[in-house]
């Protein structure tokens, strides 16, 4: 709960036209060791592992396994065979599609409910939002792997063992704190006085939150978008506990349980497997890097 | 909530008080929420308690055997190894996250070519779902194949035909899993501090540096005061995210060699889960309870602590 004054700077770089400061007085030499250099270094470690997987997954089987007669960093003839059996000879396609449907599905459950929830906190400010705002800050602080034992009981009580809706229905307790905590602090930044018109004027409270509020939250919603799409993406203990047939798997989980046969030749595609599950959130981050970033930061903000 | 005039009203009116009274109006706006959180979170959260005190096993309810499960716990070597592994594991993966995340954050927030892409590949790691670069990092410590072992042999550190066994080895294998473990969570410390720091004035720098500071005096003094809050809340998370740490372990060694990489997650996915035994493992995973509220007391209080007594506001 920092100052609101700083919620409009949450995303990185707005500042930067003014940030000057000493800068000047660095010179080019000395940045390079003291800036350049380890940023570099740091980078490559990061970046690493992401390399690795790229150029495994493009190698053929003869060249994964032999580190003396040619460069292991460097491929002499890339082939797709890895991917081209992944997407045509193998379920993958279908895991592809069944992780996509349950993150927007619980993305969008998670949105719907998060909007009403951080509304009601913010501006309807019935008796006691104060500490449902504050439960649900705790709710965040939940981590699944308490809760998936239990969890799992629940789900075979209502029914659900091993179908879709299990994910569905569950993802949203990782999200809805998360996306309720976001968008309270975007809704906190629009004026009381555009609602107070609209009051005037004969709005209900859902016109308002329909009509006015949402229009002017919508880069909060695309950052609690993202964001909650992401995670559900990467979820991993729930959809290893609630899901048992294949079909129902997600990326996450059919590959660790799918390809991991002990097969030494499983490499080229489990790379390959690891490097598609990951291309639509990267590609979707591409284009929303600065949402990306005020959903992580506007997050611990509060 | 005011429900209790609400069956004597005239019809009309009871309906129009429920729309537009406050309290109502706030309560029917939380209705899907309420629905989620209390039906797979807060309802879990006590049939989790409930079950670590039965022998519940898949396909059979349990009977109440009070702290049966705790004491037999309290006993067994693997979860006694689990624990402190788990500690272990947090406490060097945060500790080095911190430093080096801190570190990454102030390079960044220099001002230098590609400032925006630099900084946008430096949160990949944090968008890759963890578990697919997990196993990216289980075929970099491959046995035989691993690339470490081919750089170490290249750059002579090793023999040629020499492999180091870096997931069969217990101890190397805890090495690996932390290291995998800080690899990723690096860009979420990083990114978010580097938003703390761009709320710092440089006017501060330059005041701090005409009184005569030092670079370390700067970031001593003026830094890292105005950035606890934030270092606050990113290490609560931190700190607690690795805490229950489940995939990584899982996809990299599965708990293994002979449990030296089980963390209490995966202990209690093994014992509850694959072998069925749910009021045991549901034990463990409660067992985590106590760490995590401590976890959160320290990390939030101790450091929050800072904020009033540099005389500001408490929030």
């Amino acid at each position: 709960m920092t100052d609101a004054a700083l919620k409009p700077n949450a995303a990185p770089g707005t500042l930067s036209d003014h940030r000057e400061g000493m800068a000047y007085l660095e010179t080019l030499p000395r940045k390079l060791v003291t800036v350049y250099m380890p940023l570099a270094i740091i980078l490559v470690v990061l970046l690493f592992p992401f390399y690795w997987m790229v150029i495994t997954s493009i190698k053929p089987d003869a060249q994964l396994l032999d580190l003396e007669n040619s460069n292991p960093l460097w491929v002499s003839q890339p082939t797709f065979q890895h991917i081209y059996k992944l997407l045509f000879d193998s379920a993958y396609p279908r895991w592809l599609m069944t992780t996509m449907m349950v993150a927007t599905a619980a993305t969008f459950l998670s949105i719907f409910a998060s909007v009403l929830s951080a509304y009601a906190i913010t501006r309807i400010r019935y008796k006691g939002a104060a500490t449902v705002g504050g439960l649900i800050f705790l709710a965040y602080l939940v981590p699944p792997s308490i809760l998936f034992i239990p969890l799992s009981a629940v789900i075979h009580a209502y029914g659900l063992f091993d179908t879709p809706f299990a994910l569905i229905l569950t993802y949203p307790t990782i999200l809805i704190p998360f996306c309720t905590w976001l968008l309270m602090g975007y809704f906190k930044t629009i004026p009381y006085e555009l609602e107070e018109c609209a009051l005037m004027d004969g709005a209900s409270r859902w016109q308002i939150l329909v009509k006015i509020v949402l229009p002017l939250a919508i880069p909060g919603l695309i950052s609690a978008f993202i964001f909650a799409f992401t995670l559900c993406w990467n979820e991993f203990i729930y959809a290893l506990t609630f899901i048992s047939s294949d079909h129902n798997k997600t990326v996450p989980v059919a590959i660790i349980s799918n390809f991991v046969d002990g097969d030494i030749f499983r490499w080229g595609s489990l790379m390959a497997g690891a490097l598609i599950g990951s291309l639509p959130l990267v590609i979707l981050y591409a284009f929303f890097v600065e949402h990306y970033v005020s959903a992580m930061t506007g997050a611990v903000k509060e | 909530m005011a429900s209790g005039s609400f069956a004597a009203q005239p019809e009309t009116t009871a309906w129009t008080r429920l729309m537009v009274n406050r309290n109502w109006l706030g309560f029917w706006f939380m209705v899907p929420t309420m629905i989620f959180l209390l039906f797979f979170l807060a309802w879990p959260l006590i049939l989790g308690m409930w079950m670590s005190m039965t022998d519940m096993r898949i396909g059979r309810g349990g009977v109440f055997i009070g702290l049966e499960n705790y004491q037999y716990l309290l006993e067994d070597r693997d979860f006694l190894n689990a624990t402190g592994f788990t500690l272990a594991y947090t406490a060097v993966a945060s500790v080095v996250k911190f430093a080096v995340g801190l570190y990454l954050a102030i390079l960044l927030n220099n001002h230098m070519p590609l400032k925006a892409f630099i900084r946008a590949i430096v949160l990949i790691p944090f968008i890759v779902p963890t578990v697919l670069s997990a196993v990216a990092f289980w075929w970099i410590f491959d046995t035989q194949f691993s690339i470490f072992t081919w750089l170490l042999q290249k750059a002579g550190f090793l023999a040629k035909g020499q492999y180091i066994n870096w997931l069969g080895d217990p101890f190397l294998a805890q090495c690996s899993v932390i290291f995998a473990n800080i690899w990723r969570g690096i860009p979420f410390i990083a990114i978010t501090l580097l938003a703390g720091l761009q709320t710092v004035s440089p006017s501060l720098y330059e005041a701090a540096t005409l009184d005569g500071a030092s670079g370390w005096q700067r970031f001593r003094f003026v830094t890292y005061p105005l950035l606890t809050p934030i270092i606050a809340v990113v290490m609560t998370f931190s700190v607690l995210f690795t805490f229950t740490d489940f995939q990584l372990i899982w996809a990299m060694t599965r708990g293994g060699p002979v449990n030296a990489t089980q963390l209490m997650a995966t202990l209690s996915y093994q014992r509850g889960i694959l072998g069925g035994r749910l009021g045991e493992g549901a034990a463990i995973a409660t067992a985590m309870v106590p760490f995590l509220l401590a976890a959160i007391m320290i990390s939030w209080f101790g450091l929050q602590r800072r904020k009033w007594q540099q005389g500001e506001s408490n929030d």
